[in-house]
């Protein structure tokens, strides 16, 4: 079977997993790779967990990334990297960004936001990286670049050249909000050094 | 050129690349951003109806007054449109006639998991299933090419995974857009019994056709490989084998109502041992086996869910899949009502009052969850208040206990009928009717009662008070559901009255009317948690320093929680100290 890389961006609505999956697809697409991309968004707007699959390779069939078969996962809120864990792949990178949505779930006292997650995440998973992305972003000038802050991060574990990314950022972000998503871009690839 | 496409934005390119000169629908999910991608095309005309029927009958009509034409909705959306979907398999059209059908396997946003292909056999009229987005639009194609060569509706049952699955697409130039005249033919279409029985055989001969067509249409091939296994599978179950088993021999199936029968037999003699892999029901299998052919499907497979490339690989080869680590225990995340949302105030009224509530299909579905859980059914889209008049016939002393919710594109679609039945057969039932001004939970859709069209073009508003009284409503109430106290005197006084009456709560989606009210500020709080059981999620409660805290980025500043507070610890910003 052809090496395929599946890559789960997970998140709540409104992170912008959508904007930071499309930067990934189109350096997966300047690679020559066929993608596929599947997200399921029933309500994605009313603060549910969000999930974008992508998965590139020479031959793809299935849009599904399944439990124990993704390469990386960029986790944009840290309870949604603890429900998606176990689709990590035994050697898989797992990059957390730290910021913490609480769901209305513990806000109203049903259930508890774990207190463990990052150290349990540590422990379980070799390749970890945990960062403050929402902190660089802001640095970078908005806090709304987290998501490409965690894409620079993701650029610096997978082989693409970094021309490819620097093109992808130039394809899918409007000019004016472009500088200052270059900027987030390389706190994130300075992070992962 | 090649395209990242969803299936969805697939088949609104195959619209505008194939002729289409009609497109109809009822937003619903996985269906909505069909047409949300043909109003991109602005050759194509493309509206949103009332409901799937009347969606429906505007392609029918369309179609046989000469435009190829295209329907699209979710699966439970075909069985509001099955009625003319059955007859107009009679009649068939002048031009290309197309339905979509978005199945939802998993029920990822729906309230059953019917397997619509089972609605192709019953209504006589072939059926495709693209298992990519390319197929996508090159189905629409082929269906168009076959509605006009067999005179027949055509449908194309797509699932979740194709409908909002990016695969790559090549584009072409559009085919001409040609509108044929119209022409009469009363024998054709006028469907009295006499003429309804004469095309009763036409539907039989077409379907004899049909039969010969399927054996060797394009989309129906095998791939030979390893003989020992040999599966027969169509839509996405098609990606799962390939990638679970690609030795495998397989027989893809494009065209699957009516299946081919020799193609089957012929694949069946070529392999040691058969199966059929497809998600939901056994509607493949059931067939094979009718063939009198040995075969292994439901034995292996669940009717329900989705299936994955690992079930099938496991299932088929008896080996187990790689082992996975153990989940770890997190608490859900499910959607909820959003700050702002105008719904939840009404909830809060409704679960204050301790009222029986009969539920719709929404947003304000969501007032069925914690904290609020102010709903006591919900079965399709409508029924709340023609279920709310049941209830209180099989118990009359419920009406004083009782109220129907439902949202103004809800009522709409076919909650109007309801509502004249409550008038009709005296049930004194209070309707609320949740008016937000757009068909909120798919996105974010216009209807008869905002104002525009999907074109974009003005259109005039339905007035749901007049609408109301003409229905025979005598008591219409229109109230501010973020005003509680009105809300709440209106709700005791309506449903305490001795006839049927109608509330409209009416304030647009928080997500569409940005409030500009500053975020609320928290004072002097005795920290008793009523506040916290509006279920709003800029609301959280900090339990070290005993004091509910409003988060700065999520508050819009609606100010219901405002009512809720006995302590007016919940202030504005720049009233009293704050």
């Amino acid at each position: 079977m052809s090496k395929i890389t599946n890559v789960l961006l997970v998140g709540v609505g409104g992170q912008g997993t959508i904007l930071a999956s499309k930067i990934l697809t189109h350096v997966a697409m300047a690679q020559g790779y066929e993608v596929k991309m599947s997200e399921i968004h029933g309500m994605a707007q009313r603060g549910g967990s969000v999930v974008t699959q992508v998965r590139m390779g020479e031959n793809v069939y299935s849009p599904v990334i399944e439990p124990g078969e993704a390469d990386f996962i960029v986790a944009f809120e840290q309870l949604e990297a603890y429900r998606w864990a176990h689709f990590l792949k035994k050697d898989g990178v797992l990059i957390v960004n730290t910021q913490k949505i609480v769901p209305l779930t513990v806000l109203i006292g049903a259930q508890t936001y774990p207190k463990t997650i990052l150290s349990d995440l540590k422990e379980r998973v070799e390749r970890y990286i945990e960062l403050d992305g929402l902190k660089l972003a802001s640095e970078a000038g908005n806090a709304k670049a987290t998501n490409v802050v965690l894409m620079g991060v993701l650029s610096k574990y997978m082989n693409f050249p970094e021309d490819t990314w620097k093109n992808a950022l130039e394809a899918r972000i409007p000019a004016k909000l472009l500088e200052l998503n270059k900027k987030a871009f390389a706190l994130g690839v300075a992070e992962a050094k | 050129m090649k395209k990242l496409m969803t299936g969805n934005e697939a088949i609104a390119r195959g619209v505008y690349e194939y002729g289409v000169g009609v497109a109809a629908a009822y937003p619903g999910t996985p269906s909505t951003e069909i047409l949300e991608n043909i109003v991109k095309y602005p050759e194509v005309y493309c509206q949103w109806s009332p409901n799937e029927k009347v969606a429906m009958e505007v392609g029918i009509g369309a179609a046989i007054a000469g435009a190829r034409s295209i329907v699209a909705m979710k699966m439970v959306g075909v069985n509001v449109a099955a009625d003319p979907l059955f007859t107009v398999a009679y009649t068939g059209t002048r031009a290309g006639l197309v339905l979509v059908s978005a199945d939802d396997p998993g029920m990822h946003s729906s309230q059953n998991e019917q397997d619509n292909r089972l609605y192709a056999a019953f209504a006589k009229i072939p059926l495709l299933e693209p298992s990519n987005s390319q197929e996508a639009k090159d189905m629409v194609g082929l269906a168009m090419e076959i509605s006009e060569a067999f005179d027949t509706p055509v449908m194309i049952r797509i699932t979740t995974r194709i409908a909002h699955s990016q695969s790559f697409v090549e584009l072409k130039d559009p085919q001409e857009r040609i509108i044929k005249t119209y022409e009469r033919n009363q024998s054709k279409y006028v469907m009295l019994p006499a003429n309804g029985r004469a095309r009763r055989l036409v539907v039989e001969e077409r379907m004899h056709k049909l039969a010969d067509y399927t054996e060797t249409v394009a989309v129906n091939y095998m791939e030979m490989d390893d003989p020992t296994v040999g599966i027969i599978t169509s839509g996405i179950s098609y990606q799962y084998v390939k990638e679970a088993l690609p030795k495998a021999s397989v027989l893809k199936l494009g065209l699957t109502n009516p299946l081919p029968a020799g193609l089957i037999k012929e694949f069946a003699a070529k392999v040691d041992k058969l199966y059929v892999v497809e998600e939901l029901e056994p509607y493949m299998e059931n067939e094979v086996r009718r063939l009198g052919i040995n075969v292994v499907g439901k034995e292996l497979f669940p009717p329900y869910g989705e299936l994955s490339v690992r079930m099938v690989g496991e299932k088929i080869s008896g080996q187990p899949g790689i082992t996975v680590a153990p989940a770890f225990d997190s608490p859900v995340r499910p959607p909820v009502m959003c700050p702002g949302c105008p719904h939840r105030g009404v909830f809060y009224t409704l679960k204050q009052l301790k009222l029986i509530v009969s539920g719709d299909i929404g947003c304000y579905t969501l007032g069925a969850m914690a904290p609020l859980q102010a709903m006591d059914t919900t079965i399709c889209m409508g029924a709340s208040i023609s279920a709310g008049l049941g209830m209180i016939k099989a118990h009359p002393e419920m009406a004083d206990n009782m109220v129907a919710v439902i949202g103004d594109s809800t009522f709409l679609h076919s909650g109007i009928t309801g509502l004249m039945d409550v008038v009709y057969n005296g049930g004194n039932l209070t309707t609320i009717i949740l008016d937000n001004s757009i068909t909120a939970m798919t996105g974010h859709q216009h209807n008869p009662s905002t104002g525009q069209s999907l074109m974009g073009q003005p259109a005039p508003q339905v007035d749901f008070v007049a609408l109301c009284k003409a229905l025979g409503i005598k008591r219409v109430t229109e109230v501010d559901p973020f005003d509680l106290t009105r809300v709440k005197e209106v709700i005791k006084s309506e449903v305490a009255a001795s006839e049927p009456s109608v509330i409209i709560a009416k304030r647009p989606c928080a997500l569409i009317i940005k409030n500009t009210e500053k975020p609320l500020q928290v004072q002097d709080c005795s920290g008793c948690k009523m506040c916290i059981k509006l279920g709003c999620p800029a609301l959280s409660f900090d339990e070290e320093n005993k004091t509910a805290q409003v988060d700065q980025a999520l508050c819009t500043g609606c100010g219901v929680c405002i009512n809720i507070c006995k302590f007016n610890a919940l202030r504005k910003a720049g009233d009293g100290n704050v």
